[in-house]
């Protein structure tokens, strides 16, 4: 391959120069890289808090649209007036909830728990506190809540073990110094008054959940909240988080509950975490079209240079495409070379963060910074390392192909 | 004889605010094997017409015939394969890649052309750098050569791939006697034991003296009385 060959000579006995436009592409694909893979790191970082902090899939007692009269589904196709509506009070919770959650649970890929949730008042040594109460089976909670994580102190076969225990947050527990075996009361929609023992503290790092948020058995909580053998929710964890929407919308469609999957309840957040990325890659790319111009300006000086070189390569008889080509994979050297060596030093770069240890501002565990290490950041970094080198070859290897050798002898001689 | 170059009613005008007429109305055969010399005061347009016979420029009217293929509306890359395959070019300066060995050189145009394996196109340069007397000097670097060894490596280029014509711009222009004489002698052997056509343009009556035919060229035009000084 004759054009490879003079690419390669023509960049090897220019090395100072050939060097500096390859450090160009170099630095600007490592910076590529270790800055997306830090932006993508924090956003993927981001989702998983997210994610884990919340169910994929909440199924909950609602419906996402007014329900049809009879009167409308047996006739759907004629005109029914229906005015003055006055629905009959629902009882409360999802009907059928065991039929349902079975059914439910016979989708691939996939673990809920039946929850009743409600609103109780704690009360403890003459103050009292609005919290949320959750009832659940412990049991059922495994693998489909992170609460068992979150326990720092007791466990949830603790409450399993006690129908009377109950399960707060740190938050609560330091406002009113509760500990395990605390005991406290609580007031709810039932209007029973119970006391209840304290079996397990957790901590999520949400302030506002920690000091809200209880759990108690689904049993104790259907008493408390006068609601017998009732649930209001079920929550759903996935194997694949991403599935979400998906699995959301065929729950919906089995039973007419309102399925919100997390993506959905937190759309204005992914929105963000979009626009966020569209940003990053535009500076990151920039960077590397800043290299480019070492690449351009260096093919150019070359094909000044190479002049009368091109001029005796066209009356030998090479087409203006060969020369093109010349000068074309001249760049793709400079960018192929140049991402090879840059997704190295970026991947260096990337180690190097991964190791480094900060205290968020406010925050009191040091982190790592998340670092992701995904394939596709590496590809898009070299593919448009490569396409950049491409383009800024392309007008020096055009403007090459079109000199005329006539022009170029004339002035020689 | 037949006639491997054929040029009909030649006219070169450069466009520009005052248009410059460089070749005017030249008719002009070459035939199989013989060899040409254009002579010409300098500026007369002898580089011009070696251009256009070498297809390396386009006339502005007039046809050029190679080897019974009009040329004419032919485009750049038809033209270019045409020189490929019938044309060689020797030039005043070497014009040698200097990056490249002597040998690359020469091989350059038959791997181009791709009528041979890479093998036999190293047989076929070593054998025309021996004819040439450079063989020695094969591996070498254009800058580790003499003047005289650069032409003769640039002439082997230009007979590397079997060419109908050889068209070579004072070829010993830049030669000092020695050299010069050497050159001159080795081109009118070599080409009359291979068959080529030549076309050579000089200033040295020794080159013409050997010629089978002189064209002289004044003003652009063909001028059978011009004598040189
Ligand atoms: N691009 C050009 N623009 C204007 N005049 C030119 C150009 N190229 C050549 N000439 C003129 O054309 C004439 C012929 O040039 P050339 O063919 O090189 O002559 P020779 O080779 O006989 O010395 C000269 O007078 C030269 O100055
Ligand atoms: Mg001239």
């Amino acid at each position: 391959m004759i054009a490879l060959n003079i690419a390669w000579t023509h960049l090897t006995s220019r090395k100072r120069q050939t060097a500096v436009s390859l450090v160009g592409v170099v630095l600007g694909v490592a910076f590529f890289l270790a800055v997306s893979a830090l932006m993508r790191g924090s956003e993927k970082d981001f989702i998983t808090r997210l994610i884990d902090n919340s169910p994929h899939i909440t199924v909950s007692d609602e419906f996402r649209t007014a329900r049809l009269q009879p009167a409308r589904l047996r006739w759907p196709d004629d005109l029914v007036e229906i005015a003055g509506l006055r629905p009959n009070n629902e009882t409360r919770g999802i009907r059928g909830w065991r039929y349902r959650l079975g059914q439910i649970e016979s989708l691939p890929g996939l673990k809920a728990a039946p929850v009743l949730v409600g609103s109780a008042v704690l009360l403890f040594a003459g103050q009292e506190q609005g919290i949320s109460l959750s009832g659940i089976v412990p049991a059922r909670m495994r693998g489909v809540s992170s609460i068992e994580e979150k326990l720092v102190e007791g466990s949830l076969d603790d409450l399993e073990a006690n129908p009377g225990g109950i399960i707060i947050g740190a938050g609560l527990a330091e406002k009113f110094s509760l500990r395990r075996g605390s005991t406290v009361n609580l007031v709810a929609g039932g209007g029973s008054n119970r006391s209840l023992t304290v079996v397990a503290i957790f901590r999520t790092g949400n302030a506002g959940y920690d000091e809200s948020q209880t759990y108690v058995l689904l049993k104790r909580a259907q008493l408390l909240l006068g609601r017998p053998d009732r649930v209001n929710r079920f929550i759903i964890k996935l194997a694949d988080a991403s599935q979400a929407l998906l699995v959301a919308s065929r729950i919906e469609a089995m039973g007419t509950y309102k399925a919100v999957s997390w993506a959905e309840a937190s759309e204005d957040i992914l929105n963000v975490l979009f626009v966020r990325n569209v940003i990053m890659y535009s500076v990151v790319s920039a960077i590397l079209l800043v290299a480019s111009f070492g690449i351009y300006n260096t093919l150019s000086t070359i094909v000044m240079e190479k002049t009368r070189d091109i001029a005796i390569l066209k009356s030998v008889g090479f087409q203006a495409r060969d020369i093109r080509h010349i000068f074309v994979l001249e760049g793709l050297i400079v960018g192929t070379l140049g991402s090879v060596l840059g997704l190295a030093v970026g991947a260096g770069l990337m180690q190097l963060m991964a190791s480094v240890q900060i205290r968020p501002p406010g925050g009191t565990a040091m982190v790592n910074l998340p670092v992701w290490w995904g394939g596709e950041q590496f590809l898009i970094a070299a593919g448009f390392a490569l396409l950049s080198c491409l383009l800024a070859a392309w007008l020096p290897a055009r403007k090459a192909g079109r000199l005329h050798p006539v022009d170029i002898l004339r002035g020689a001689t | 004889m037949s006639v491997v170059l054929r040029a009909q009613g030649l006219h070169k005008i450069l466009a520009g605010d005052v248009p410059t007429t460089l070749i005017k109305d030249v008719d002009l055969e070459i035939s199989a094997g013989e060899f040409v010399c254009i002579m010409g005061p300098s500026g007369s347009g002898k580089s011009s017409l070696l251009y256009l016979l070498g297809l390396l420029d386009v006339p502005t009217h007039g046809t050029i015939a190679l080897d019974g293929v009009n040329t004419q509306g032919f485009n750049d890359a038809q033209l270019t394969q045409l020189r490929l395959e019938k044309l060689g070019f020797v030039f005043q300066f070497h014009f040698l890649l200097s990056e490249f060995s002597v040998l690359d050189n020469v091989c350059l145009p038959m791997r181009r052309l791709g009528r041979w394996p890479e093998a036999q196109c190293h047989e076929r340069a070593m054998s025309l750098l021996t004819r040439l007397g450079v063989a020695a000097q094969a591996s070498k670097l254009p800058s580790q050569l003499s003047g005289g060894q650069r032409q003769r490596v640039a002439v082997a280029r230009a007979l590397a791939n079997d060419p109908l014509i050889l068209l070579a711009d004072e070829p010993t222009g830049n030669l000092d006697t020695v050299a010069s004489a050497n050159v001159r002698q080795i081109l009118h052997d070599l080409t009359r034991e291979l068959g080529k056509s030549v076309i050579a343009v000089t200033h040295d009556p020794k080159f013409a003296a050997g010629a089978d035919r002189r064209i002289n060229v004044v003003d652009g035009q063909i001028d059978p009385d011009w004598q040189p000084l």
